[in-house]
């Protein structure tokens, strides 16, 4: 219980100095280079996966996992995922980290290409922190960061 | 979006080969059309072997050939971009991209570029192979053109992106004869907006070798 409780709180200051850790997930190579640039330009450490089944292998959240024995969980302060994956998508991604007892609080962010007001309702509804349309730009990357930070 | 042919501002000076930086110079001096020179040495220049030392022209009128060359190619990279934009071949995201660039990562753009080329290829070869099936998987054709939407989104590339929209409707109509068209389309402006953008970044280099900053256009 106690190292529960000491990682949840090095998680909500930010893991280590003033740079938050975000995971950012998605299966279209060129914008996973293009958040991974937009999130370091605002001082985000970065970790990038491919697909849900990675992103949540390496939150240790994965049903093969034993979920005492990671570290990864409490680095991580927020979670950026597209919501349109092959395999999982990125509605159900977020609903196994709300599921999880460790990440529950951890900010998602949705990011989708599609403007369609029923799948930003559902996103939001299990939880999400923000749905964001793509491609995001700096300033999108800038506020997100803020809010994060609070 | 453009700034005037003056008003640049300081860009990178990278040069990523000291070593071959004079040996560049020697290259695009005897190469260069020269109709902009109006000093006596033309002739000097124009008919000059490679083997001649640079070292004994005039320092002043090296020095002037010099900046009224980089001026040259700064103001084709302007005038070069600004078409680029007005044709709509790039849309503001490129800008993005391009403001993103920095001195920790000097090359991100054409980084993120040769990405968004090799993930384009795979993919219209991908489409090419789907489309050729005696039963098509639509829904295989329209992930990979969703696929292909995203990129050329994510990189400004607007008349690819554009071309992707109808694509998708005929997927779902199950349109075979229509998808080909579009496929082929794309296929045109996907060639067309990448030699475009190789053309850009030859003129970066060029400017760079010739010892100038690149103009960052707004």
């Amino acid at each position: 219980m106690e190292t529960f409780a000491s990682s949840s709180i090095s998680r909500r200051m930010g893991a280590s100095s003033d740079e938050p850790h975000v995971l950012a997930v998605d299966d279209n190579l060129v914008d996973r280079k293009l958040v991974e640039k937009l999130l370091k330009r605002s001082s985000c450490k970065v970790t990038t996966a491919e697909d849900g089944l990675r992103a949540l292998e390496y939150l240790g959240l994965a049903s093969h996992q034993d979920g005492s024995t990671n570290s990864n969980c409490s680095k991580v302060n927020m979670i950026i995922t597209d919501y349109c994956m092959p395999g999982m998508t990125g509605y159900e991604l977020l609903k196994k980290i709300k599921e999880s007892s460790i990440m529950k609080d951890v900010p998602v962010v949705i990011v989708s290409s599609e403007n369609i007001p029923t799948r930003i309702n559902q996103c939001m509804e299990e939880g999400a922190q923000v749905f964001m349309l793509k491609p995001l730009k700096h300033s999108d990357v800038e506020r997100l960061r803020c809010q994060i930070m609070q | 979006m453009v700034g005037t042919a003056n008003s640049f501002t300081t860009g990178r000076n990278r040069i990523t080969n000291p070593t071959n930086h004079s040996q560049k110079r020697l290259q695009i001096y005897h190469g260069t059309n020269l109709h902009f020179c109006t000093t006596p040495f033309d002739c000097y220049f124009l008919f000059a072997p490679p083997a001649t030392p640079l070292p004994l022209l005039p320092k002043a009128v090296y020095q002037r050939f010099k900046e009224m060359e980089v001026g040259q190619l700064q103001r084709s990279f302007v005038e070069y971009m600004a078409s680029l934009f007005r044709e709509g071949f790039l849309d503001a995201q490129f800008s993005q991209l391009q403001q993103l660039q920095d001195d920790s990562n000097p090359d991100f753009v054409v980084e993120v570029v040769s990405l968004f080329f090799e993930d384009s290829e795979r993919l219209l070869n991908d489409l090419t192979t789907a489309l050729d099936q005696p039963n098509v998987d639509f829904k295989q054709v329209d992930a990979h053109v969703h696929q292909l939407k995203g990129s050329s989104s994510s990189v400004g590339a607007q008349r690819v992106k554009n071309c992707c929209i109808p694509f998708r409707n005929c997927c779902e109509e199950h349109n075979t004869e229509a998808c080909l068209r579009c496929l082929q389309q794309i296929k045109q402006e996907y060639l067309l907006v990448k030699s475009k953008l190789q053309t850009l970044f030859e003129l970066e280099q060029q400017i760079v070798a010739a010892g100038g900053a690149i103009p960052m256009v707004q």
